[in-house]
């Protein structure tokens, strides 16, 4: 569904995408890790086209997405700290992407708002709200929409543990739907039971992509964790070997 | 786009700062009017408060708007809507409520105090600096990611325009006062919209002074109807050129 | 009773008879037996009064050499045809009333005018209108003679190119009123005339002064209006002038004034208005004028008194909304101002008794640049301009130290 050729970013001097080849396909659940600063979410971004890279391209469902914006509309996107206008309720940000996306009331995925309990604070005001709110207010924009693609950056962060579990969930029945989901996190227990395939970045470049299943028959480890450990390890040990 | 343009707008007519100005520029104006006996001289201490307060507040408040809502504008970027439609839509907002804000606090006490040509030209050039001032902090923000750093940008740009400019100004005028340089001046005026919108009012409060020996020269430029079109050219091109070389850069940034 | 009556009827019809031969009426027109004014010239005695009906006379010049009285019934007009001068005054005693007198030819040698009165005295030009003359009326070497309520048109475009309006050489008690001059070069101009009052004009949109007057000592100005005209009202090499509930307003140039006197002195300028000028008054040499009750309002420069100037008196005057009150080119003040309102004083009056109680400094510092540097106008109220201001009323270091108002007024001057 999306292919990425030969994508490099630099930030001054800095590679934070160097050379990147992937495709991703429907009905996947990837995990992107990686440690921090390794270009997973400049990644998600050169996806979103939020970002400019240098050169390489990307294409969704075979159209390339430089100067595009109308394949947004297929993605939904929870950021990795959902800010939003200081002095909108709840139920205005809401009503501005229902705005922008144009979708009739009806097919909108309420799942999620109505889980998190958002429907009865709808006149909160943005700047009142918890970090936590805030995360659940992004994941339900990301879902709302029904979009063939989800491209979610840390979403368990500041949840607690009975969202989070709602959120998983909703990721789960999302993935029968044939969707391509994409999530970054750091809490690799949180990934295990969801994922079907990972990537590995380093320094701006995929260390590997391999679907879960031959990772963990690769390293032996029967946890997503311990697999990563693992090759982060040998990693380790052949780059002193270099 | 209009969408987008009236939730900014509703959250920046909901801020405190807006209100606070509003409310700051209303009632210095009405004390203002009710102190002076006459509505010229009103207009004419507004003058100082007008060309001095407006550009610098909706320079700085305009960057700090931007820097804070780096995060939303990241949010609308990852939205299935094109660049310009958000940059415009943020100007736009900006711009309104800057403004409206300025319509409110000082034109509503100008229309009940002052009604008079001086009085509407200043309305008019607050307007515009307002607008213009928008604009110019939407380049700088655009250019600078540093919040920090932006807004030392936006209050170096403001320092320039009310006061360097000025000085450098008088400073040529002094050196060069042997030379024929009237047409220049007036040109350099225009190099400065704070400068442009003073020009403009003092034509309507000091018409008696201005149409002394300089006054022939303004006259001649500013007076005629070519040279007010050229001046409301000139006001124009100072709020869309930043703004459109804004643009030209947001459309390429990175966030 | 029928006695006294019998007695006034003969004596009215005794009266008439006697009185017939002596002041006949001739009157000219299509309808009467004398068709043109030269004709009933030539039959009239001095005394009679010629009555000229509506109608267009072109007769050349008309010269009046009899004491007559011509008066138009029906608005006669005298063309000049752009060639000749219309009428010529040389008797004394002459009246002309309710004529059109118009296109008189041009000729800056023998001076053109509608109505020229050559050394003569006692001549009455009333009721009349001078539409497009070189000069209006002109009086030569004239004497006691009255110019009342005409109206004087002309469209000069250039000062060389037309004459004034009113003129006056050489003269000396005339009664100039109610007259409405346009579009002349200087309205009312007046040199070595003396005793003459001019009252209630409206002399407006000239090409060069709305008045202009040299060596005319002794001579009044009351309520008359200068507007809009080219260079304003300039007065000059003058002794014992008043000048009283006079209006100059909306003259506006660089070299325009309401009022400049030049050479002026022992004079009284009081309780006039001057209006959105670029310079209300300016003084150059001119001394012992007490300048008084006037209002300054909406001006450039109120006052620019030279450093030429002194032993004036400014005193109770109004200054309301100039864009500058005093302006001056030296350092040395030798003039009085006090007791004037001044809308830009901001000191206090502790005292209560409606004078301030710290000086008012008129001249700030930057009409000072701006006289020297006059570009310098551009960055007027620019914030950096009005701190430079401030500081030097706190400070005085580059204005005149001496010139200031002791006693400035709290309240407007009632006017």
């Amino acid at each position: 569904m999306i292919t990425i050729q030969h994508l490099s970013k630099k930030f001054g001097k800095l590679h934070v995408l160097d050379d990147v080849s992937l495709t991703l396909e429907g009905g996947q659940c990837i995990a992107l890790i990686g440690p921090n600063g390794s270009g997973k979410t400049t990644l998600i971004k050169a996806i979103l086209g939020m970002i400019v890279p240098q050169s390489g391209n990307i294409t969704f469902k075979g159209k390339d997405i430089a100067h595009e914006w109308r394949y947004r509309n297929q993605i939904g996107y929870m950021p990795q700290m959902g800010r939003y206008p200081e002095n909108m309720t709840i139920g205005q940000v809401l009503n501005m992407m229902k705005d922008i996306r144009k979708m009739p009331e009806s097919a909108l995925d309420n799942h999620l708002f109505i889980a998190f309990g958002l429907d009865g604070m709808l006149d909160k005001r943005m700047r009142t709200l918890s970090g936590g709110t805030r995360q659940k207010v992004s994941a339900c924009l990301a879902f709302m929409f029904n979009p063939e693609v989800l491209i979610l950056d840390e979403p368990t962060a500041g949840l607690d543990p009975l969202s989070t579990e709602l959120l998983k969930d909703k990721i789960r029945a999302e993935k029968q739907q044939d969707k391509l989901i994409v999530i970054t996190s750091h809490v690799l227990s949180d990934l295990d039971d969801l994922v079907t395939e990972v990537i590995y970045m380093q320094d701006g470049k995929p260390l590997f992509h391999k679907s879960l299943q031959a990772l963990k028959a690769e390293t032996g480890a029967d946890r997503l964790s311990k697999a990563i450990a693992q090759v982060m390890a040998t990693h380790e040990l052949m780059e002193g070997t270099l | 786009m209009n969408k987008i343009i009236k939730y900014v707008i509703a959250d920046l007519l909901r801020s405190r700062t807006i209100m606070v100005y509003t409310a700051v520029l209303a009632v210095l104006s009405v004390s203002v009017f009710s102190m002076e006996d006459s509505a010229g001289k009103g207009v004419v201490s507004l003058l100082n408060i007008v060309l001095f307060v407006v550009p610098l507040v909706s320079l700085l408040f305009s960057t700090v708007y931007l820097y804070n809502s780096a995060e939303f504008i990241e949010l609308l970027v990852s939205q299935p809507l094109r660049r310009d439609t958000i940059w415009i839509s943020i100007f736009v907002g900006l711009a309104v409520a800057m403004s409206l804000a300025f319509m409110v606090g000082v034109g509503i006490p100008v229309v009940l105090y002052a009604a008079t040509a001086s009085g509407v030209m200043l309305m008019l050039c607050g307007a515009a600096l307002s607008l213009i001032f928008v604009s110019v902090a939407l380049w700088a923000t655009v250019r600078v990611r540093d919040k920090a750093r932006g807004i030392g940008l936006s209050i170096l740009l403001w320092l320039y325009f009310a006061l360097l400019f000025d000085a450098v100004v008088l400073f040529l005028l002094f050196q060069f006062s042997d030379y024929p340089i009237e047409n220049g001046m007036v040109a350099l005026s225009m190099l400065n919209p704070i400068d442009t919108s003073r020009i403009l009012i003092l034509l309507q409060v000091d018409v008696s002074a201005m149409m002394g020996y300089t006054g022939a020269i303004f006259r001649k430029f500013f007076g005629t109807d070519g040279g007010m079109a050229i001046t409301a050219t000139i006001l124009v091109l100072w709020t869309v050129l930043p703004f459109w070389f804004s643009i030209r850069f947001f459309k390429r940034k990175d966030l | 009773m029928n006695g006294w009556v019998n007695y006034v009827l003969s004596l009215c019809v005794c009266l008439l008879v006697v009185g017939m031969p002596r002041a006949a009426t001739i009157k000219v027109g299509k309808q009467h037996a004398v068709h043109t004014i030269t004709k009933a010239l030539e039959l009239a005695a001095d005394g009679d009064t010629i009555q000229v009906d509506g109608g267009v006379y072109r007769e050349g010049n008309i010269g009046i050499r009899k004491r007559l009285m011509l008066v138009g019934v029906g608005n006669p007009v005298i063309d000049g045809e752009q060639k000749y001068e219309p009428v010529s005054v040389h008797a004394p005693y002459v009246v002309i009333k309710g004529f059109t007198i118009c296109r008189s030819g041009h000729s800056s040698m023998k001076d053109m005018a509608g109505v020229k009165i050559y050394d003569t005295h006692h001549v009455m030009i009333t009721d009349n209108v001078l539409d497009d003359n070189f000069f209006g009326i002109y009086l030569q070497n004239a004497r006691n003679c009255t110019i009342r309520n005409n109206r004087l048109v002309a469209y000069g475009k250039a000062e060389q190119l037309i004459g004034n309006g009113i003129h006056g050489w050489k003269c000396d008690r005339l009664d100039i009123a109610g007259n409405t001059i346009t579009g002349h070069r200087d309205g009312i101009y007046l040199e070595f005339v003396t005793h003459t009052d001019v009252q209630g004009n409206q002399s407006h949109r000239n090409v060069r002064y709305g008045l202009h007057f040299m060596f005319s000592h002794d001579n009044g100005y009351y309520r008359n209006t200068f507007t809009g005209n080219g260079a304003g009202v300039a007065v000059m090499y003058t002794k014992h002038v008043r000048m009283e509930h006079n209006v100059f307003n909306e003259n506006w140039g660089d070299a325009a004034y309401g009022l400049l006197l030049k050479e002026i002195t022992d004079s009284h300028i009081a309780d006039n208005t001057f209006a959105k000028n670029t310079t209300g008054i300016l003084m150059e040499g001119s001394n012992r004028i007490r300048i008084q009750r006037n209002r300054f309002e909406n001006n450039g420069w109120a006052l620019k008194i030279q450093a030429s100037c002194m032993d004036n008196t400014v005193t109770r005057n109004n200054f309301i909304h100039n864009t500058f009150d005093v302006a001056t080119n030296g350092s040395l003040v030798l003039n009085t101002f006090e007791r004037n309102y001044w809308d830009k004083y901001e000191g206090y009056d502790l005292d209560n008794d409606k004078e301030g109680d710290v000086p008012y400094r008129p001249v700030s510092l930057y009409s000072m640049v701006v006289e020297k540097y006059p570009m310098a106008m551009l960055l007027f109220r620019s914030f950096m301009v009005t701190l430079l201001d401030r500081t030097e009323r706190v400070l005085p270091s580059l204005t005149p130290e001496n010139l200031k108002d002791d006693y400035p007024l709290m309240q407007p001057v009632a006017l």
